[in-house]
C-alpha cells in the first residue's frame, strides 16, 4: 500500500473516531445529569435545548468564553501544561481500540486506527502518564488544596493501575497476545465465549480498580469536594478546567472500552443470530452500559476515606488479582497439556 | 518560588560529622470560611501532619449580627423573629425556646390548644431539621442521593408551616402567651399523609447508609467523645445521647404537653459519629410517633391567652371601638413590661440544648439577653474530636454536631 494511501486511511479514521470519541465524551455529562436526577427524584438539565438536549454544548460554550486565570505564584509553564499532559493520553488510547471487524476501505484495512501488537501496553503507558498531569497541575497552583489533592491522586493512580494491570494478566494469559483485536478475536462466538465466565474476578478487580484510575466516586479522593474543594483543579477555569473535565470523563469512555474488549467481547455479537448488527454497535452498547453502572455507583454510594482507599487497594484487591493470575495460569497449563 | 533554608548546609557535613537533627514542619490548612463542606462560613485551621490532624482551631464569627444586642432595643416580641435567624433549618423550635424563657419570667398560663400547637410545631421541627442533618452529611461523606431524599420530605414539613404561619423557612409563629394562629383540616391532612409514609422513607435511608460498608467505615470510631469529656465540654442533644448520657430535656424537666406523650429517648453506646447518626434517625421516628399521637387528641379552644397586655384584640373590634384600638395600639408598639427579675430557660432544640438568659429590669424591652446555642458550644469540643483523625474527617466532625452558623455565631 502507498505511503498516502496509508496517512489518509489513518487520518480519515482518526477523524471519526475522535468524533465519536468527543461527542460521546459531551454526551456523557448530560448522561450522568439525567441519570442521576432520576434516581434523585428531579428532571435534571431542561432548560437549553427540548429535554435539555442542548446542555453540554451551551457548557462547553461558556467554558470557553471564561477568563483564564493563572494565580499568582503559579508555575506558569507547567500550570499551562499539565491539563494537556492530562488530555491527551485518555484520548490517544482510543488510536487501539477496535471498533470494529476488519473491513476493507481504500485499500487498506479498517476496524482499528492502528492495530499494535502490544496494543494494551501502548494504552497503560500512556495511562501513567496521564497521572503527571494531575500531580502537576496540582503541585503549579501554588494551592495547598490542590497540592493535596495532587499527592491524593499520585497515589492513588500508581496503586490502581497496579491493580488494573494485574487483573489483565489474566486475560492475556488466555488469549496469549497484547493486542486488542486477537484479544477480541479469540472471544469470537457469543456470549458465553467472553472472557467475562473466565475471568469473573478479574473483571470484579478491573472495573473496581477503573472506577479508582477515573477518580469516581466512591474513590474520587483527589476531587473530593467536602473536603479538598475541587482537588488538584480547584485553581483551574475556563478552557485549561475544560481539559481536565474532558480527560477524566475520555478516561472513563476508554476505560469502559476496555472492560468491553476485554472481558465482554468487544465488537463480537452476543449470539449469532445478532451478527447483522454492525460491530460498532455491540462496542458501544457494551460501553455505554459500563458507564451506566458508573454513574449508578455514584447515586449509590459514599466517598471512602484516603487511607481505607489505599487500604482496600493494597490489602484486598492485589493480592485477590495475584491469586486469580495463579490460578489461571495453573488452569492453562493444565488445559494445554 | 520559595527558596528552602537548611539548617546545616550540605557542603560542610564529613563522614565522621553526625548530622544534626532535620526539621520537620506540619502544614497549616485553612479551611474555610468559603469552603463547600463548612455549614456556612465556618473557619478551620488545620494542622496537619500529611493528612493527619494534629490541631483543628475554629475561627468563628463570620455571621455574627449582634443578635442579643439588638435584642436589647425592641418589645419582647420584636426578639422572636430574631430567634428564627438563630438556627434557621429549625426556627419553630427557636421561637419556642425564648417564648418559654419570657414566659417563665412573667408567670403567664398558656391555654393547652396553644401548647399542643407548639409541640407539634417543636416535633415537625425536629423531623425536618434532622432530615436536613442527614442530607448534608451524608453529602459531606459523598453520598449524595440520601441530600435529596431527605428534601423531598422536609419539603411536606416546609409546605405545613407555610400554611401555619406564611413563611417556610423564617416562621415567627409564636407569639408570647400562646401562637399567631391556629391550623386548619389541610394541615391535619396533609401531615396524616405525610406520617403514612415517612416510616418507609427512613427505610429507604437505611437501606442506603445503615448497613453500606462504605459509611460504616467513615462513620464508626470516627470522632469518638466519651461520655464524661461529652458532658465536661458541655455537648447536648444527639451529641450527648450519642456518648450515652441520658439527658433530655422533655423529659428531664418536661414542658409543652411531652408529659402526656409517649416517646422514648434513643441513646448512643461509642460515643462516635455513628451513634450519632444512628440516634438522630431514630429521634425522627419517635417524634413521628409523638405527632401522630398530637394529631389523635387534639384540644380544643383559644390559641392566645386572654391576658390584655399580651392579647392583640379581634380586627373587628379594633375597627370598631376606641378602647381596642388603643389596646392594639399598646401592644403593637409598646409591648408589655415584665417584672423585674432574671431566668434561664433551657429548650431542647433539635441540635441540643437552646437556652435563653433574660435580665428584666422591669421595662418594656430585655435589659440583657444571652443565648446558649448549642452550635457554639459543641464547637469547643472540636479540637478534642478531630485529633488524631484523617482530614477528610474533619468535616464529618463538626457535621456530626449539626451545627448552624447563624446559632453559632449569633
Amino acid at each position: 500500500m502507498e505511503l498516502g494511501t496509508t496517512v489518509l486511511l489513518a487520518v480519515i479514521q482518526i477523524a471519526v473516531v475522535m468524533g465519536v470519541v468527543l461527542l460521546s465524551v459531551a454526551y456523557m455529562t448530560y448522561a450522568e445529569r439525567k441519570v442521576l436526577s432520576f434516581m434523585q427524584d428531579r428532571l435534571g438539565p431542561m432548560e437549553v435545548g427540548p429535554w435539555g438536549l442542548l446542555q453540554p454544548i451551551a457548557d462547553g460554550l461558556k467554558l470557553f468564553m471564561k477568563e483564564d486565570i493563572i494565580p499568582s505564584g503559579a508555575n506558569k509553564i507547567i500550570f499551562a501544561v499539565a491539563p494537556i499532559i492530562c488530555l491527551i493520553p485518555a484520548l490517544i488510547g482510543f488510536a487501539v481500540v477496535p471498533y470494529s471487524e476488519g473491513f476493507s476501505l481504500l485499500g487498506g484495512t479498517g476496524g482499528t486506527i492502528t492495530d499494535l501488537n502490544v496494543g494494551l501496553l501502548y494504552i497503560f503507558a500512556f495511562a501513567s502518564v496521564g497521572a503527571y498531569g494531575v500531580i502537576l497541575g496540582g503541585w503549579a497552583s501554588n494551592s495547598k488544596y490542590a497540592l493535596l489533592g495532587g499527592l491524593r491522586s499520585g497515589a492513588q493512580v500508581i496503586s490502581y493501575e497496579l491493580v488494573i494491570g494485574l487483573s489483565i494478566v489474566g486475560v492475556l494469559l488466555l488469549s496469549e497476545s497484547l493486542s486488542l483485536r486477537a484479544i477480541t478475536e479469540h472471544q469470537d462466538g457469543g456470549f458465553w465465549h467472553w472472557n467475562l465466565w473466565v475471568q469473573p474476578v478479574a473483571f470484579v478487580t478491573y472495573v473496581i480498580a477503573a472506577v479508582a484510575e477515573t477518580n469516581r466516586l466512591p474513590f474520587d479522593m483527589p476531587e473530593a469536594e467536602s473536603e479538598l474543594v475541587a482537588g488538584f483543579f480547584t485553581e483551574y477555569s475556563g478552557m485549561r478546567f475544560a481539559f481536565f473535565f474532558l480527560a477524566e470523563y475520555a478516561n472513563m469512555i476508554l476505560v469502559s472500552c476496555l472492560a468491553s474488549v476485554l472481558f465482554l467481547g468487544g465488537y463480537e455479537a452476543p449470539a449469532e443470530f445478532l451478527n447483522f448488527v454492525p460491530g460498532f454497535v455491540w462496542l458501544a452498547l457494551k460501553t455505554w452500559a459500563l458507564l451506566f453502572f458508573f454513574i449508578w455507583i455514584r447515586g449509590t454510594f459514599p466517598r471512602v476515606r484516603f487511607d481505607q482507599l489505599m487500604k482496600f487497594g493494597w490489602k484486598v484487591l492485589i493480592p485477590v488479582a495475584l491469586v486469580n493470575i495463579l490460578v489461571t495460569a495453573v488452569g492453562v497449563y493444565i488445559v494445554n497439556n | 518560588m520559595q527558596t528552602t533554608e537548611y539548617l546545616w548546609d550540605p557542603e560542610s557535613v564529613t563522614e565522621d560529622e553526625e548530622l544534626p537533627l532535620l526539621r520537620t514542619e506540619s502544614l497549616m490548612l485553612n479551611m474555610g470560611p468559603q469552603h463547600p463542606a463548612t455549614h456556612g462560613v465556618l473557619q478551620v485551621v488545620l494542622e496537619l501532619e500529611g493528612e493527619k490532624i494534629l490541631k483543628a482551631t475554629p475561627y468563628l464569627g463570620y455571621l455574627h449580627r449582634g443578635t442579643e444586642k439588638i435584642a436589647e432595643r425592641g418589645t419582647y416580641q420584636q426578639v422572636i423573629p430574631l430567634t428564627d435567624r438563630l438556627d434557621y433549618i429549625c426556627a419553630m423550635a427557636n421561637n419556642w425556646a425564648y417564648v418559654r424563657a419570657v414566659e417563665k419570667l412573667m408567670q403567664v398560663k398558656v391555654p393547652r390548644r396553644a401548647e399542643w400547637l407548639r409541640t407539634l410545631a417543636a416535633e415537625l421541627s425536629r423531623i425536618s431539621g434532622h432530615l436536613f442533618w442527614l442530607g448534608t452529611q451524608a453529602l459531606d461523606i459523598g453520598a449524595m442521593t440520601v441530600f435529596f431524599y431527605t428534601f423531598r420530605e422536609r419539603e411536606v414539613i416546609l409546605d405545613v408551616f407555610e400554611r401555619m404561619c406564611g413563611a417556610r423557612l423564617t416562621s415567627s409563629y409564636l407569639r408570647i402567651g400562646g401562637v399567631e394562629r391556629d391550623i386548619d383540616a389541610w394541615c391535619i391532612e396533609k401531615l396524616r399523609g405525610f406520617l403514612a409514609t415517612f416510616q418507609a422513607r427512613i427505610d429507604e435511608y437505611d437501606t442506603l447508609l445503615r448497613e453500606n460498608r462504605i459509611w460504616l467505615a467513615r462513620t464508626k470510631n470516627i470522632a469518638i467523645i466519651t461520655a464524661e469529656d461529652a458532658v465536661s465540654y458541655g455537648l447536648s442533644g444527639p451529641a450527648l445521647r450519642g456518648s450515652g448520657v441520658y439527658h433530655d430535656l422533655r423529659k428531664c424537666d418536661p414542658y409543652g404537653l411531652y408529659p402526656e406523650l409517649d416517646f422514648e429517648v434513643p441513646l448512643g453506646s461509642n460515643g462516635d459519629t455513628y451513634d450519632r447518626y444512628y440516634i438522630r434517625v431514630r429521634e425522627m421516628e419517635q417524634s413521628a410517633h409523638m405527632v401522630r399521637q398530637l394529631l389523635d387528641n387534639q384540644p380544643d379552644g383559644p390559641v392566645m391567652t386572654e391576658d390584655p397586655k399580651l392579647k392583640r384584640p379581634d380586627k373587628v373590634l379594633v375597627n370598631m371601638s376606641m378602647e381596642a384600638m388603643i389596646q392594639h395600639f399598646k401592644v403593637v408598639c409598646h409591648g408589655f413590661d415584665v417584672p423585674r427579675g432574671e431566668v434561664y430557660c433551657g429548650t431542647e432544640c433539635p441540635k441540643g440544648e437552646l437556652g435563653f438568659y433574660i435580665v428584666s429590669d422591669g421595662s418594656g424591652s430585655p435589659y440583657k439577653l444571652k443565648i446558649r446555642a448549642p452550635s457554639y458550644v459543641h464547637m469547643g469540643a472540636l479540637d478534642h474530636m478531630s485529633r488524631g483523625y484523617m482530614i477528610a474527617d474533619v468535616v464529618t466532625v463538626f457535621g456530626t454536631y449539626d451545627i448552624v452558623m447563624g446559632e453559632c455565631d449569633r
